[in-house]
């Protein structure tokens, strides 16, 4: 029972965190290599805004979301966009941004206890015999409210149309008359307030630490690949997938397990099906 | 003479000829004159005598181990600049190599008892097995994926190391022997390093080497080639990997340690910034790339982590604005003079 | 000649989403001869030659090579058999001079198998061979084209090189897709004799063309692909003369009078 409900959480927050990155993906085939950055300097940004400018809390998490968003598309604005195409240059490329802003965080003296955000609400209760605190249980609720806006936001709305359009052929949505450079550029904001998102929401129940980067930015790619790169309800199901393999063998084996579960869910999802469970096979090989 | 490359700006352009010297070199008759054999050889003399020579030249011991750590770098750089310029493949994470190799050596050297005169080779070949191995399931993918895997291992190879506590968990692994005689530390890597590159120099241009390369220009043809591109790219993997681990391998013997760091983000980042530096697809242009870091890298030293933040910087830059490296600059200026044309 | 067919093609299927790009395509090929197939564009010829290759998985379907099913191969090894094909968008090896092109292949088992280890038999190294075959498949042989650059070789030279490169591997058929197009006339004259002699070396050719009077003086027969289904089969003054044929080419007057 307990694997269930922690299994559920664990979930929730593994898609919380990848759906960012299959968003940007997924619209412009860019992959956000910072994202795991972008996590982890949200919440720094929020505890600076917190604790130097006293800030109300609710106050300073929407505005770390607007300032992460527009970290994201200037880093898509002025950097990767110069490099637009040509995949391994924006791995690198965004790869090495993440890894400058986590470097230079860790540098200015951004490590130790001291960094940690306030929980939203304090306290916790019983389900099934379980403490749950409810923070945990609101992850689950934002979690599941943010893949249910994104699932309507792209169906129903016109911009959300237009990003879904992107996603599916760039070239026809280009001739629609749809911009491609302002959709990814749209792409890495959104990408970027959802890693804010997911920070806001899972950094309280921990302390920040840069190292959260890096993992984060891993799990963020097992995800994805096992979901198939590109779809949205793959990375949520694959969520899933990881997150209660994750949990149970945390229970069963040893804990620390987490890193171990996703490069094994990767190198099994690459050798069994490369696509993943979703995703098109023609992302996979060049077209003749 | 041909015409090599042209730019226009205004209504002049500047036109790029091969000197004459280096078209009578291209034949066999380079060998009947002192003058043109001096033009192809000197340039690979210089680097030669300069790379030996240059313990002796530079007194002091700590400096002496730079050099040593420049070389294991530009092994990495090597494997890097193979692998992407060559082949075609990305590899982000040199760290997994030096990790591997290193870690194999120092168990075969704690636990066993070899010395490294036998460690070292059997690291290196046995870590370049494994390498290849764990890196296989990515190979018949798009190249993306190759980059994101290779990226991945040395991160998560630190955490479970580190969760698991084996290996010597963060401790890692002391008490690994080190070379007998502090100038067979030195001058040992400084040959590895002038054979593996005029090795690789020489492959790339061997019949193998051209199948290589013809992975990388248009893998498509090459299967119409009846040539199984996954055997041939898990080669070119191994060859790039056993430098990655020889370099581990050593590097575990002169620090007579080996631990997580060996994971560590430099040696993942360094390379691919010195191959950008000093000019890829060179060869030579990563060894000059870390010449110029590393030092940096260790002047920089106390100042902690920026270091990380300043070469990440100025990769990026150097990705961004598309330079073509400093070594690739100096080939088209020896090869080729340039000279301004009305149109 | 032998009367087996030497390539059975039978029911070949391929979807791409929601376009069907091969239906229950079927054909048979016989030793030494050279089949041409010609169709709209779009009609799914080099999807054709993909799937026979092994490029790209066919949904359904059979393909036999001497009797055995290559249907589902890799395409190194189809071409190991013997099965080549050549490419529509020409991509020598930009960085190699030409003849260093045709090392690749000459690299492969089946040329050293039948060139010996250096693929030069007793007499040389490969790059005395890859100049032997371009100069067979018509670059001169004393000049310095076969040393140039690939990028810097014209049109009808990087046709030939490409033909080049399935020589390499002594192939026992030859699937082209389109060789003759992006070619002068004076370019597709030298060619023509080019193909009659691969043909007397016994080599089977299966020709996508849309040159149609060019090929038709090569190939007798020719099949006919529209919308990915076969239309016609035959020797060509029979298919040209089918009123199927002719709408598909040139359009259904039917359609225009009733718009």
């Amino acid at each position: 029972m307990d694997i269930l409900i922690y299994g559920i959480i664990n979930s929730i927050s593994l898609a919380l965190i990848a759906i960012g990155f299959a968003l940007v993906y997924g619209i412009s085939r860019l992959a956000n290599f910072a994202h795991g950055a972008l996590y982890v300097v949200n919440g720094f940004i929020v505890w600076s805004i917190l604790n130097i400018l006293h800030i109300n809390y609710l106050l300073s998490i929407i505005l770390s979301l607007i300032i992460i968003g527009l970290i994201g598309a200037a880093i898509y604005q002025f950097i990767l966009i110069r490099v637009r195409g040509m995949a391994i240059s924006e791995i690198i490329a965004s790869y090495a941004i993440g890894l400058a802003m986590l470097e230079g965080f860790r540098w200015g003296g951004f490590k130790g206890m001291t960094y940690t955000l306030p929980v939203f609400i304090r306290g916790s209760i019983e389900i099934a015999g379980i403490p749950v605190d409810f923070q945990r249980i609101l992850l689950v609720l934002i979690g599941g409210l943010v893949v249910l806006f994104l699932w309507l936001f792209t169906h129903y709305n016109r911009i959300g149309l237009a990003l879904k359009g992107m996603a599916q052929d760039e070239r026809a949505a280009m001739m629609l008359g749809i911009d491609s450079d302002k959709m990814a550029l749209i792409a890495m904001g959104l990408g970027s307030i959802l890693a804010g998102l997911a920070a806001v929401v899972i950094l309280p129940m921990g302390n920040i630490v840069v190292e959260a980067g890096y993992d984060k930015l891993i799990m963020a790619i097992a995800v994805c690949i096992v979901g198939g790169l590109g779809s949205w309800v793959g990375a949520v199901i694959a969520a899933f997938l990881i997150g209660f393999a994750q949990i149970i063998t945390v229970k069963y084996i040893a804990s620390h397990f987490h890193m171990v579960i996703a490069l094994l869910a990767i190198i099994i999802t690459l050798i069994l099906r490369p696509s993943g469970l979703f995703g098109r096979q023609k992302e996979l090989e060049e077209r003749v | 003479m041909q015409n090599a490359g042209l730019r226009m700006i205004e209504d002049r352009r500047k036109e790029r000829l091969n000197r004459g010297i280096k078209v009578t070199t291209e034949g066999i008759y380079a060998i009947s004159s002192w003058q043109e054999m001096g033009y192809l050889l000197l340039p690979r003399l210089a680097l030669i005598c300069g790379i030996l020579v240059l313990p002796l030249v530079i007194p002091s011991l700590y400096w002496q181990r730079v050099i040593s750590i420049v070389c294991i770098y530009s092994l990495l750089a090597l494997g890097f600049d193979f692998l992407a310029h060559f082949v075609g493949l990305v590899s982000l994470g040199g760290a997994f190599f030096i990790g591997t190799g290193g870690y194999i050596a120092a168990i075969l050297n704690t636990s066993f008892g070899l010395p490294p005169i036998l460690t070292i080779p059997i690291a290196t070949i046995a870590g370049g097995a494994i390498c290849t191995l764990l890196l296989y399931p990515c190979l018949p993918l798009r190249g993306v994926y190759f980059a994101i895997v290779t990226l991945m291992y040395p991160l998560v190879m630190a955490r479970i190391i580190e969760a698991l506590n084996v290996l010597g968990g963060t401790d890692g692994i002391i008490g690994v022997a080190s070379f007998p005689n502090r100038w067979i530390e030195q001058y040992g890597i400084l040959v590895i390093v002038i054979v593996s590159l005029f090795g690789l120099r020489r492959l790339v241009n061997e019949d193998i080497g051209l199948v290589f390369r013809g992975v990388k220009d248009n893998d498509q043809a090459v299967k119409a080639s009846a040539l199984n591109i996954d055997f041939y790219k898990s080669i070119a993997v191994f060859i790039a990997s056993s430098l990655g681990c020889l370099a581990g391998a050593y590097l575990s013997h002169i620090y007579m340690w080996s631990g997580i760091s060996q994971f560590a983000l430099d040696f993942s980042i360094i390379p691919i910034a010195a191959t950008v530096i000093g000019g890829g697809g060179t060869l030579v242009g990563p060894i000059l790339g870390c010449f110029i870091l590393v030092p940096i890298s260790e002047l920089l030293r106390a100042f902690g982590t920026l270091r990380i933040v300043f070469y990440s910087l100025i990769l990026v830059a150097f990705i961004v604005f598309r330079s073509e490296g400093i070594m690739v600059y100096a080939e088209r200026k020896y090869h080729q003079f340039e000279r301004w044309v009305k149109v | 000649m032998s009367f087996e067919p030497v390539l059975q093609v039978k029911n070949v299927n391929k979807a791409f989403g929601g376009v069907q790009a091969l239906k229950d395509v079927s054909f048979d090929v016989h030793e030494g001869e050279i089949l041409g197939i010609i169709g709209p564009n779009g009609s799914g010829k080099t999807t054709l030659i993909n799937c026979i290759t092994g490029f790209i998985k066919m949904d359904s379907g059979e393909v036999t090579f001497r009797g055995k099913d290559i249907s589902r191969q890799a395409p190194h090894k189809i071409a190991a058999m013997g099965v080549t094909r050549t490419f529509q968008i020409m991509r020598p090896y930009y960085t190699l001079p030409a003849y260093k092109n045709l090392i690749i292949p000459l690299f492969s088992p089946r040329a050293r198998k039948a060139g010996g280890w250096r693929g030069g038999g007793k007499l040389g190294d490969r790059d005395t061979v890859c100049i032997d075959i371009l100069e067979e498949i018509g670059f001169e042989r004393d000049s310095f084209v076969p040393y140039k650059l690939a990028s810097t070789l014209p049109t009808g030279y990087l046709k030939r090189l490409e033909l080049a490169r399935c020589l390499a591997l002594r192939p026992e058929i030859i699937l082209c897709d389109e060789v003759f197009s992006g070619l002068s006339m004076s370019e597709i004259a030298s060619m023509v004799p080019l193909i009659e002699r691969l043909q007397m070396d016994g080599i089977t050719l299966i020709m996508i063309e849309h040159r149609l009077r060019e090929l038709f003086r090569v190939a007798k027969k020719v099949m006919v692909l529209n919308f990915g289904e076969k239309l016609s089969e035959g020797i060509p003054e029979e298919v040209m003369a089918d009123e199927e044929v002719k709408r598909a080419y040139l359009g259904s007057e039917e359609i225009e009078e009733s718009a």
